[in-house]
């Protein structure tokens, strides 16, 4: 048992109360704190993701040590190491730019929430069950209520509650879901419940398939797929900037949410929902890239139209997730790390264009200071996410599109990608040059009169204007990473999805039980006093890199 | 007694979805409230309902209940109370700045529509 497998948990929670309640007075101290722990929590990630792909097998953190049914564990695998590397990255990067841009300073407990938001969606990547995993959520959304409504306002309060009251509503949906997957399979291990599901028999799979699509519609609220997508531009065009590039992970999270558990428990295979969730979350794919697709086109403000093209990298990752197949998967995850950056960069590059501008609304005004620049970053993130080459949206999609080759899908998704992207230029083209173009043309006036009237009057930006470009630039340069390192990246996601779909490994490294071994090994350990001998047994199985832990573990077995 | 737990959970849930669709900040918490205590039974009834049974082993007890359940509701108990007191403090100062509980989003473009009004008004 490697106890760094728990880190990226405890590191921010001991980290964020800290900083809230001992540096709450000290905005500085704060952001050196901050600042320290993200880099840590990258640190810790980078040796997680080594560790994941040091011998390829999932490691198991049991909590408290109690065997694996019984206790709760940590699972890390490659897929979750890169989901947590994932959110260290883009941490670091929205992190400095909500410090160089003073976002953090525009109310209170920025850098706690910020922290308890690492916390919640570390755990929400790590933990190996399922009712973990709703606890997790709870505390990434409660953190993001409070990163939400950060600074205040009429807009952001409305859509701040709005936000709220929609997650509450999903959190409930989430229990019904789980209270209903106990009460038919009788565990909430993830590993425990995949080898239940798989000898589920037919006659009783009724109440399991309404737990597994309860569960598919909890996810799809937070990866904002259709029909449950209606919340997202609402909340991401009215959260600080910062915050909606954050959120670029949080719909990542219910993505991976719905890999994980409809792979491993629900996957392709098991009798009891064979075909299920494939069928719907196709369907659902296809509405929800229409959906952005079109919403890019049709809205009038910048924030909006980046929300809704958010909304459409969401459908395309899901159309790719919703093939079930290790080569779906592969192109998913590769799409996955591309979304969330060219997400993230386009909302930093939005906020900076705003602050200068004054509003979001798409309509001509006179330029801002370094028009050129600033169009030459949104033309960069508009290239990225509409999927054009040379940044990695054009091989992410191109993946996509190679992956859905089944003559069954091809009718539906090719046309759906690639009419999507076409509306997707046309409609960031059209943004971008009313935003730059069209302002060029115009005279310079007194740009008092086009302000809006809920918003302060913009103040000329007075923060180091190399710290508050850094950030963007990174995340572009992460992008054309992306598209240069393909080769590497896409063997790497190949190799996490070959371990996605080895759900008898995932199930072994838990359980330490083969899928067939006989059943009443779980009876034998029902025993309270036997679980100790689980554990010597464990040893064998584990590999070394484990010092602190084996001792104990050891004593107990030697009885 | 399966009936009577299944029909206040039915009950509990229907009221709560109806005060939910109401989209006003008061009824939409008092219907939240409803729904999370339906789940709590909901996610108690999981385990089997079961009376004067024992939930932990103890020499000469032939049947017990299902312990998990109590422990997962007294989870869901403590989340659901938390962010019901984060909710009335978000539809507070949503209030308070807008003088108005309603739960939707206002439409965006709404002043740009506005605007164009005027202008063609002004033409």
């Amino acid at each position: 048992m490697n106890h760094w497998i728990i880190a990226p948990v405890v590191l921010p929670a001991l980290l964020a109360p800290l900083i809230g309640y001992i540096m709450r007075h000290d905005i500085t101290l704060a952001r050196a704190a901050s600042v320290t722990g993200t880099l840590l929590f990258a640190g810790i990630a980078v040796g997680l993701a080594m560790l994941a792909s040091l011998d390829g097998t999932a490691q198991v953190y049991r909590l408290g040590d109690w065997a694996a049914p019984f206790g709760i564990v940590l699972v890390l695998d490659r897929l979750s190491a890169l989901m947590v590397l994932l959110t260290a990255i883009l941490a670091l990067i929205v992190l400095i730019h909500a410090i160089a841009t003073e976002w953090d300073a525009k109310g209170r407990h920025f850098h706690a929430l910020f922290q308890f938001q690492l916390m919640g969606i570390a755990g929400a990547f790590l933990t190996g069950d399922v009712f973990n995993l709703f606890v997790f959520f709870e505390i990434l959304l409660i953190a993001s209520y409070g990163l939400m409504i950060h600074g205040g306002g009429k807009e952001r309060m409305q859509a701040g509650l709005q936000y709220v009251v929609l997650n509450l509503a999903g959190s409930t949906l989430f229990l019904f879901a789980l209270g209903t997957l106990y009460a038919s399979t009788g565990t909430l291990n993830m590993a425990d419940l995949a080898l239940r599901m798989s000898e589920m028999p037919l006659e009783d799979a009724a109440i399991v398939r309404v737990a597994a699509m309860l569960l598919m519609i909890v996810f799809a609220v937070k990866a904002a797929l259709f029909p449950v997508q209606f919340w997202l531009p609402g909340t991401y065009s009215n959260a600080p900037a910062p915050v909606a590039a954050l959120f670029a992970i949080m719909t990542k999270v219910g993505a991976y949410a719905i890999l994980r558990v409809h792979t491993l428990i629900f996957g392709p295979g098991v009798p009891a929902t064979e075909g299920m969730p494939e069928s719907w979350l196709f369907a659902a794919a296809i509405v929800t890239i229409a959906i952005g697709a079109l919403g890019v086109l049709g809205t009038r403000r910048l924030m909006p139209l980046i929300a809704f093209s958010v909304i459409g990298s969401m459908g395309t990752l899901m159309l790719a997730i919703s093939a079930f197949s290790p080569q779906g998967t592969t192109a998913a995850l590769y799409y996955l790390i591309h979304s969330t950056f060219a997400g993230a960069v386009l909302f930093l590059i939005a906020d900076l264009v705003v602050t200068r501008r004054g509003g979001d609304k798409l309509t001509p005004q006179p330029p801002i200071t370094e028009n050129g620049l600033f169009a030459a970053l949104f033309f960069a993130g508009a290239i990225a996410m509409a999927g054009m080459p040379p940044l990695s949206g054009f091989l992410g999609k191109l993946l996509v599109l190679d992956a859905l080759r089944n003559p069954a899908d091809i009718i539906w998704a090719w046309p759906a990608i690639l009419a999507g992207s076409l509306v997707t230029i046309v409609g960031f083209a059209r943004a971008g040059s009313v935003l730059f173009w069209k302002s060029t043309a115009m005279q310079p006036a007194a740009p008092t009169s086009d302000v809006e009237d809920d918003t302060p009057a913009p103040k000329p930006p007075n923060h180091p204007r190399a710290m508050a470009l850094a950030p963007s630039f990174a995340a572009l340069a992460i992008l054309a990473g992306l598209a240069i390192f393909a080769g590497p990246v896409t063997t790497y996601v190949g190799q996490t999805s070959a371990q996605l779909f080895d759900r008898q490994g995932y199930v072994d490294a838990v359980l330490n039980s083969p899928l067939n071994a006989a059943p009443n090994t779980k009876v034998i350990k029902g025993h309270g006093d036997s679980y100790g001998d689980d554990d010597a047994h464990i040893e064998g199985h584990e590999d070394t890199g484990d010092r602190a832990a084996d001792e104990p573990a050891t004593e107990d077995g030697g009885h | 007694m399966e009936m009577l737990v299944a029909s206040a959970i039915g009950m509990l849930t229907a009221g709560g979805v109806y005060l939910i669709l109401r989209l006003r900040a008061f009824p939409v918490i008092l219907g939240l409230a409803l729904l999370s205590y339906a789940v709590n039974v909901f996610i108690f009834a999981s385990g089997r309902l079961a009376t004067n049974m024992a939930p932990i082993l103890q020499d000469g007890v032939e049947s017990y209940t299902d312990p998990l359940p109590q422990a997962l509701v007294l989870t869901a108990i403590v989340i659901s109370f938390g962010m019901t007191a984060v909710l009335v403090m978000v539809s507070l100062g949503a209030y308070l700045e807008r003088e108005s509980d309603e739960i939707n989003v206002p439409d965006p473009d709404r002043d740009l529509d506005e605007e164009r009004n005027e202008a063609e008004a002004g033409q």
